[in-house]
């Protein structure tokens, strides 16, 4: 067997109805270069297909980008589907534009790291690797 | 943002180095001189108007909406008090992308970034008591804009108005919404021949009214520097100027027509030089290309004051005074209505309180600084007319570029300029955070910030089942059969290639909802893939 | 790694789970699999011991022909046949930073929701020697969760495109015109895995012309009893696709 590690895989996903993309393809672009295999959804993704592809993938990293508004809703719905699906223990995390405000709401539907606009990459990618060594 | 290097070069944003000093000499290296005329003659670099202000200032024309119809309403009622002279409508997500407010996929987005709308009810109540003939209206939808076109068109009539003399704008620009922002809903040939059906169909119709407003704007926010923004857009335009032609209309049946906009935020030289190039190119190919006569065909008309880019969450406060300098570069570009973003814009929608500062900041240009007193103040400045000069060429090289490419409507079909300008997005934010791109707040006097809770315009849960009782409500009163007929038709004329506005003039009319029409037309026309590439 | 009758037990337990159909179980032995963790040796056994049953594909080709918008086109015409698919879509890894945008199932995304569709997508991972391992694996352990058919898109440059025929019963190689000479694209070895060839795009012109050189192409190959097709199809709107599908079942029929 390698002793190689192997890369985590990421899923990059763009909650509900919103078309600004540019954050999440910027993100999709540094976790690549910082050696991380990522999955990115597109637009327009309903909770259950966020659950799905998590789950077909396989991945260790469940991660958002939402800038219009409608996180809390969506990841209430979300939280249901992965604890379904076996897939509450994966770190999950969201980024974009998060108010402060909503963020301890978040951590308590199941959140492990919110970066709003203007998070480093460094930031990011530290915490997934902190979390999942 | 401009690169300062290390052995002391200045590099703006779009490539082009920065002299220290400028002088006569660099203005004649050019070759712009004939580009640069009087104001209000061709080629127009100067200001498509003689007196640009002293006549009349700019259109002051806030982005608004929220919640459903009688909420917008108020909140028009509110600016219009405080001297806004238009609106700029938002529509919230399922609206833009042509679902219903019951539409499951809707759920917990109704509403939230903009005005609910499902049928004409809506436009009726929302434009309840509001002169449509002293405050023009700009309706920010692309995706669903035949519909929400033809509503507004329908509502207008009903209320009396001549649409033949009907002032108005709507986004529609469809090509760009696959570049940034995202509100597409058909693939991108039908997509563009949908667009051309509203050009036609106002042409026709609503002389008066401008179907498309081309956006650079969100190109810019996508990635793009500032002389892409000017050449994607150009494309664009040129795109349905192309597609309109071949329908037997003269350009100048439409092209006086067609509006831009445009991105603020960057250098403040760099823009204005960009504006004042912008116009002089655009009033050259309308004419020289398109075979113009009509002087008014070749004006680049534009909204220009948004720059969401630019903003930040760091420091707040400091938008205000970003917001401020926003809005001298568009006043000193001769931008024709200004939507000048509000601090707040980077977080929320603009509060009543956010959307008046923004206001003020406008007043006290036209009111206290003497912007409006003489046109074109900046020109003759050696840097800004060679700037300008060098822009264009700039400008006109990276059009050619693309059509050499196959052209604006394959390069997005295929994903190519989406993939491009991420990829420089990706590049500038790598900047930011290295600080090779200077971003005050950002990379550079930083203060320690406790995150801080920021007054918010709040989503009301209730406003989104309002509006589906409304929806309900007007799906019980209206004619069955009739919208039955009306959307079968829609949906024959889809079928048939035909220009689809007159059919949906009559659904709207007969309170067919956006999401039966957009569904009909689904039918036909199929529905778009993103063709992601990295 | 040796591991103990616990973990056995465990093992064997999920992977009664996942022949009984739970999609978490199928995505934890897969992710197992494909990551090669503990207990990766012990699974491969117990699914190599369910018969080979699948049909299984593997599809071909130079960048740009098309693969992942025929294998999302290829999966809606065995859904019709109501067969359920697994997909493996490999991508490449940077050589520079080992990391890797996996783009490919994007094009699938009608079948996210759908439970006869379960897609894996893989980096090509070369830097650990081959995507052939991990592929490999992953394959097997879709056969033993009863998929009835398996598509492996390969990355579709070097040697993974003539790897991929050892872990396939049937190589569909694909090619587009207009692409330079679409004949030329085939040369290095990888026309001669082709159990199927296709000319993809074939709205463009030059498609009939790229099919008659393929045909006269392998009219030269050395005789064997399965005389391979060459198909026209248009994936972004599905046409040929049955015929595809027709042929790859011959193939199978005939091995």
């Amino acid at each position: 067997m390698s002793t190689q590690p192997v890369p985590f895989k990421v899923l990059i996903a763009k909650p509900g109805l919103d078309g600004h993309d540019q954050g999440a393809k910027v993100i999709v672009r540094a976790l690549a270069e910082a050696g991380f295999e990522v999955i990115y959804t597109g637009l327009r993704q309903t909770p259950e297909a966020v659950a799905a592809i998590a789950l077909e993938e396989g991945v260790d990293v469940i991660g958002l980008s939402s800038m219009a508004g409608s996180h809390l809703p969506f990841c209430r719905r979300l939280a249901v589907l992965l604890k379904e699906q076996e897939l509450d223990e994966k770190l999950w995390l969201i980024g974009g534009n998060i108010p402060a405000q909503d963020h301890q709401q978040l951590r308590d539907i199941g959140l492990d790291g919110i970066f709003p606009t203007g998070a480093r990459f460094d930031e990011i990618t530290d915490f997934i690797n902190a979390e999942l060594s | 943002m401009t690169e300062y290097t290390e052995d002391g070069r200045v590099i703006n944003e779009s490539g082009i180095e920065i002299k220290p000093v400028y002088g006569p000499e660099d203005v004649a290296a050019g070759s712009g001189l004939d580009m640069l005329g009087e104001p209000g003659e061709y080629p127009f670099t100067r200001g498509i108007h003689r007196e640009m202000y002293r006549k009349r200032p700019w259109t002051m024309r806030q982005y608004a909406g929220f919640g459903n119809p009688s909420d917008t309403n108020q909140r028009f009622k509110y600016l219009i008090d405080n001297g806004q002279t238009g609106l700029n409508v938002a529509f919230d997500l399922p609206t833009q992308i042509g679902l219903d407010s019951d539409d499951p996929l809707a759920v917990g987005e109704v509403g939230r970034v903009g005005m609910a709308i499902d049928s004409l009810r809506d436009f009726e109540i929302a434009f309840g008591g509001i002169d449509l003939e002293k405050i023009t209206v700009s309706l920010t939808i692309n995706g669903s804009a035949a519909i929400a076109i033809a509503m507004y068109l329908a509502m207008a009539e009903k209320r009396g108005y001549n649409i033949n003399m009907l002032r108005g704008t709507a986004q529609n620009d469809i090509l760009k919404e696959f570049i940034g922002r995202g509100t597409w809903i058909f693939p991108v040939e039908p997509s563009v021949k949908l667009v051309c059906d509203t050009i036609e169909y106002c042409a026709e119709h609503a002389p008066k009214y401008s179907p498309v407003s081309v956006c650079g704007y969100h190109i810019r926010e996508s990635g793009a520097n500032p002389v892409q923004e000017i050449a994607y857009a150009f494309c664009i335009a040129k795109a349905y100027a192309d597609e309109t032609l071949k329908r037997g209309l003269k350009i100048d049946e439409f092209a006086g027509r067609l509006s831009y906009n445009l991105n603020i935020f960057g250098n403040l030289f760099e823009q204005v030089a960009k504006f004042r190039a912008a116009r002089g190119l655009w009033a050259k190919i309308v004419k020289e290309e398109y075979g113009a006569t009509d002087p008014k065909s070749m004006w680049l008309r534009m909204i220009a004051g948004g720059g969401g880019g630019g903003l930040t969450s760091e420091q707040p406060e400091l938008n205000i005074v970003r917001g401020a300098y926003y809005a001298l570069i568009s006043a000193l570009s001769g931008t024709q209505t200004m939507a000048l973003c509000s601090y707040d814009e980077a977080y929320t929608i603009p509060t009543e309180y956010s959307a008046r500062i923004s206001l003020r900041t406008m007043q006290l240009l036209t009111d206290e600084m003497g912007l409006c007193d003489t046109v074109d103040p900046l020109a003759g400045s050696y840097y800004v007319e060679t700037l300008t000069n060098e822009m264009r060429s700039e400008i006109e090289r990276i059009m050619a570029e693309t059509d050499a490419a196959g052209g604006i409507v394959q390069m997005v079909s295929t994903g190519e300029i989406q993939s491009g300008v991420s990829a420089q997005a990706y590049e500038m934010q790598k900047d930011l955070q290295s600080g090779k791109f200077r971003k005050v707040g950002v990379n550079r006097h930083r203060i320690d910030e406790e995150e801080r809770e920021v007054e918010f315009h709040s989503y009301r849960e209730e406003d989104a089942q309002l509006q589906i009782e409304s929806l309900n409500q007007v799906r019980s009163e209206r004619h069955a059969s009739l919208v039955e007929q009306s959307l079968a038709r829609v949906k024959r004329d889809a079928d048939a290639g035909k220009n689809v506005m007159p059919a949906i003039m009559d659904a709207v009319k007969a309170y067919a909802t956006v999401g039966e029409i957009t569904n009909k037309l689904v039918e036909s026309y199929g529905r778009y893939q993103e063709p992601i590439r990295f | 790694m040796l591991i103990d009758d616990v973990e056995k037990a465990e093992l064997t337990h999920l992977f009664e789970r996942m022949r009984g159909g739970t999609t978490s179980a199928l995505s934890r032995c897969l992710s197992i699999a494909e990551k090669n963790l503990t207990g990766a040796k012990y699974l491969g056994s117990l699914a190599r011991n369910v018969p080979g049953n699948a049909i299984t594909i593997g599809l071909t080709g130079a960048p740009g022909v098309g693969k992942s918008t025929l294998t999302a086109a290829l999966i809606e015409e065995w859904r019709k046949r109501e067969l359920s698919v697994g997909v493996i879509a490999i991508d490449p890894s940077s050589p520079v930073y080992g990391g890797a945008v996996l783009g490919d199932r994007i094009r699938m995304a009608t079948h996210d929701l759908d439970d006869g569709v379960f897609v894996r997508s893989l980096a090509s991972r070369r830097q650990l020697g081959g995507l052939a391992p991990a592929a490999t694996r992953i394959a097997e352990m879709f056969n033993a969760s009863g998929r009835d058919v398996i598509l492996v898109e390969t990355v579709g440059v070097g040697q993974s495109e003539v790897d991929v025929t050892q872990m396939v019963k049937t190589t569909v190689v694909i090619c587009a015109p207009g692409m330079g000479d679409a004949v030329q694209t085939l040369k290095g070895g990888i026309l001669e895995v082709a159990d199927i060839l296709v000319v993809n795009k074939a709205d463009l012109p030059l498609a009939s012309q790229a099919q008659n050189q393929l045909l006269a192409m392998i009219a030269m190959r050395s005789s064997s009893d399965w005389k391979v097709p060459v198909l026209l199809t248009q994936a972004d709107n599905g046409a040929g696709m049955e015929q595809l599908v027709d042929a790859c079942i011959q193939h199978q029929s005939q091995l």
